[in-house]
């Protein structure tokens, strides 16, 4: 075992180091501060092509972490470089050009299309504001982008609410494309959706992955559709990454004890499965006042003295990268 | 005696643009001690199914059945009043959204006391004790603090636990559960689960779940009854129905979730549930179907034999999952 070196490896799009975004949430001019640490040290890295899950918790800082990556929000500490750009210190310009390479799709597509604007319009604001694109240029290319997700044509004058759930995250997928973006990050892109339309929307992502060379950042609680749907994970718990590994990996051998209980908790479709179940004991703690040394001794099985006092750092095990004593010990099976 | 019978209850909403039926013909009976799931996706009905049967609708509600009996009793006959007395003590729902399912302007302690004190007429140290009793019996922690807490105080686990302490304080005969995880993280999921599993345990009461995670299902049902657009396409025995679905869509459902999935590629169902415009004639289910033909869009399908999956179907799938 070693620590985990850096700087981050070569081909990697995005390379994250020790990024932090820290809210203060004081009340009042004289109140004490109250400071939440959304994310809380966050070290990783997403090679070109691939597609890393990200999975945890409410309250464990995916959201947060994704807002980082597209820029809607700035670190407060720590290095964030996507493209070969390092994104804390580029100017404007360079910024600009950022925004392009990185694109989202959110949850709720019942929420994130405009109400009043036809999907023509929507897909083509990207455009307008991005690009020098004449009208009839910019048609042309959300009319392209209408048939590559699977929509037909007199769609485009159409309003959001004539589309069911399924038809309108295709169209925030193509919105997310108009710019014709490098990564794609999913916020828990098919969790608003029913079994049946979720199929169709990964099969999607699945294609446009392949068509236009895409990079995913997939944000997901649901453990069995990121087991199907990407190439790594890392689980995070209160604002940190607990363990970063391949999907075959995580899936044969979890190593951090929260990983285990995740696993475990997540319900199989098979009634005939036999399985002792890990439960978690209690909820997740408050980020106002996170519990000291590692963050999940209180629900963990194996939390010793050095768990409630020491930050466990990131390290290497085989192929898995974890912040675990328990693990480093050996005391977690 | 079975505890519920409902025999042919149907829904019909009366909209702007003419009458909708979400509940067409849809039968259950349910047990003492039974775990009866009811699966489908938004829009098949199994909401509105129960809330019917709980008297929960709005008034452009009209709600027909020909059999709608709580232990041998006639709900729809009933008078107002005694109905009120059964429901809400004998049978009670949890619903899927906790923290809005709870009165802000009002304490965990005093919402659930308010259910002791209508069903019960318990006193103001009595309801406060039970209360007391309710909120450790649903593995509430610190429930001395928790008593006097408002709802935005309190976590979604935690609120659903309040709703279970309020739907279990009469020591109802029957839980109706509607997606009481939905909102919720898995390993509270889990904990939620259990602790439903464990109260039938200890009290009997039979629980009716409804969901459209098939993993939930899975892990606690006993019976399942699978809904799609306001009819109940088929019903089984949950280790049966994951064995060998028999209708088309449950085949097709249980084929189309990703841990089930081989390779990358899911087989998904094409098309989208039918909303109140464009209900095909014939099988509901025949323009999304692989196996429809000429007899599926024009006739209604038959309800098959028990050896079938009671399915809705004229062309059943006989062969078992791989």
């Amino acid at each position: 075992m070693s620590a985990v070196e850096q700087p981050a490896p070569v081909g990697a799009i995005v390379a994250a180091h020790d990024l932090k975004r820290v809210y203060d949430l004081r009340r009042g001019l004289f109140g004490a501060p109250a400071l939440v640490r959304a994310v809380n040290g966050a070290t990783f890295s997403v090679t070109a092509g691939e597609t890393l899950a990200i999975v945890g918790e409410s309250g464990c800082g995916k959201s947060t972490l994704a807002r980082l990556l597209t820029m809607i929000e700035t670190p407060s500490e720590g290095r964030l470089s996507i493209d070969g750009i390092e994104a804390g210190e580029a100017d404007r310009a360079a910024r600009r050009r950022l925004r392009t390479t990185v694109q989202i799709v959110f949850q709720n597509p019942y929420a994130s299309l405009n109400p009043r604007q036809k999907i023509g319009s929507i897909l083509e604001e990207p455009l307008v504001i991005n690009t020098a694109l004449r009208p009839a240029e910019r048609r042309a290319k959300a009319l392209e982008m209408l048939r590559a997700v699977g929509l037909r044509p007199e769609h485009y004058g159409r309003y959001p609410h004539m589309f069911s759930g399924g038809q309108r995250q295709r169209i925030a997928i193509a919105r997310a494309l108009m710019l014709e973006p490098k990564i794609l990050v999913l916020d828990e892109p098919v969790s608003a959706l029913d079994v049946s339309i979720q199929a169709q929307i990964l099969n999607l992502l699945t294609d446009l992955q392949q068509r236009f060379g895409l990079t995913y950042v997939f944000i997901s609680h649901d453990l069995s559709v990121v087991r199907l749907f990407c190439d790594r994970v890392m689980v995070m718990y209160l604002g940190r990454p607990v363990e970063i590994a391949s999907v075959e990996e995580v899936f044969a051998r979890p190593r951090h004890p929260y990983t285990q209980a995740l696993l475990s908790a997540t319900p199989v479709a098979d009634p005939e499965r036999k399985g002792q179940r890990i439960r978690l004991e209690g909820e997740v703690p408050s980020p106002f006042n996170p519990p000291s040394g590692c963050v999940f001794h209180p629900r963990c099985r194996f939390a010793d003295a050095r768990c409630r006092t020491e930050v466990p750092p990131m390290q290497r095990f085989g192929a898995t990268e974890t912040a675990c004593h328990g693990v480093e010990e050996g005391r977690v099976p | 005696m079975a505890l519920l019978e409902i025999r042919n209850l149907s829904v019909e909403f009366d909209t702007t643009s003419g009458p909708f039926r979400a509940v067409d013909g849809v039968d259950l009976t349910v047990d003492p001690r039974e775990v009866v799931a009811i699966v489908g996706e938004s829009g098949s009905g199994k909401s509105v199914a129960m809330l019917a049967l709980m008297g929960l609708l709005p008034d452009g509600a009209t709600v027909t059945a020909d059999r709608l009996t709580f232990e041998g009793e006639d709900l729809q006959r009933m008078p107002a009043r005694q109905r009120r007395q059964v429901i809400g003590r004998d049978v009670s729902m949890i619903f899927q959204d906790p923290i809005a399912s709870l009165n802000p302007c009002f304490t965990a302690g005093f919402q659930i006391g308010e259910v002791l004190q209508a069903h019960l007429g318990l006193g103001r140290r009595q309801r406060r004790e039970r209360t007391l009793e309710l909120l450790r019996l649903v593995g509430m922690p610190e429930p001395e603090r928790r008593i006097d807490a408002f709802p935005h105080q309190l976590s979604g686990g935690m609120s659903q636990r309040v709703l279970i302490a309020m739907a279990i304080a009469c020591r109802p005969k029957l839980l109706i559960a509607d997606e009481p995880t939905t909102a919720l993280d898995v390993t509270i999921q889990a904990q939620i689960l259990d602790l439903l599993l464990q109260l039938r345990d200890e009290t009997g009461m039979a629980l009716v779940l409804i969901t459209h995670d098939m993993g939930v299902v899975a892990e606690t049902a006993e019976r399942v009854v699978v809904q799609y657009a306001g009819q109940q396409v088929e019903r089984q025995s949950v280790r049966g129905l994951f064995r060998a679905p028999h209708h088309p869509y449950t085949h097709a459902l249980l084929a189309a979730l990703p841990e089930r999935a081989e390779g990358g590629r899911l087989p998904a169902i094409p098309g989208v549930v039918p909303g109140q415009g464009d209900r095909p004639a014939g099988c509901l289910f025949n323009p999304r179907c692989a196996r429809a033909d000429a007899l599926c869009r024009s006739v209604a399908p038959p309800r098959l034999e028990p050896a079938l999956g009671e399915a809705l179907c004229h062309h059943p799938v006989r062969e078992p999952l791989a």
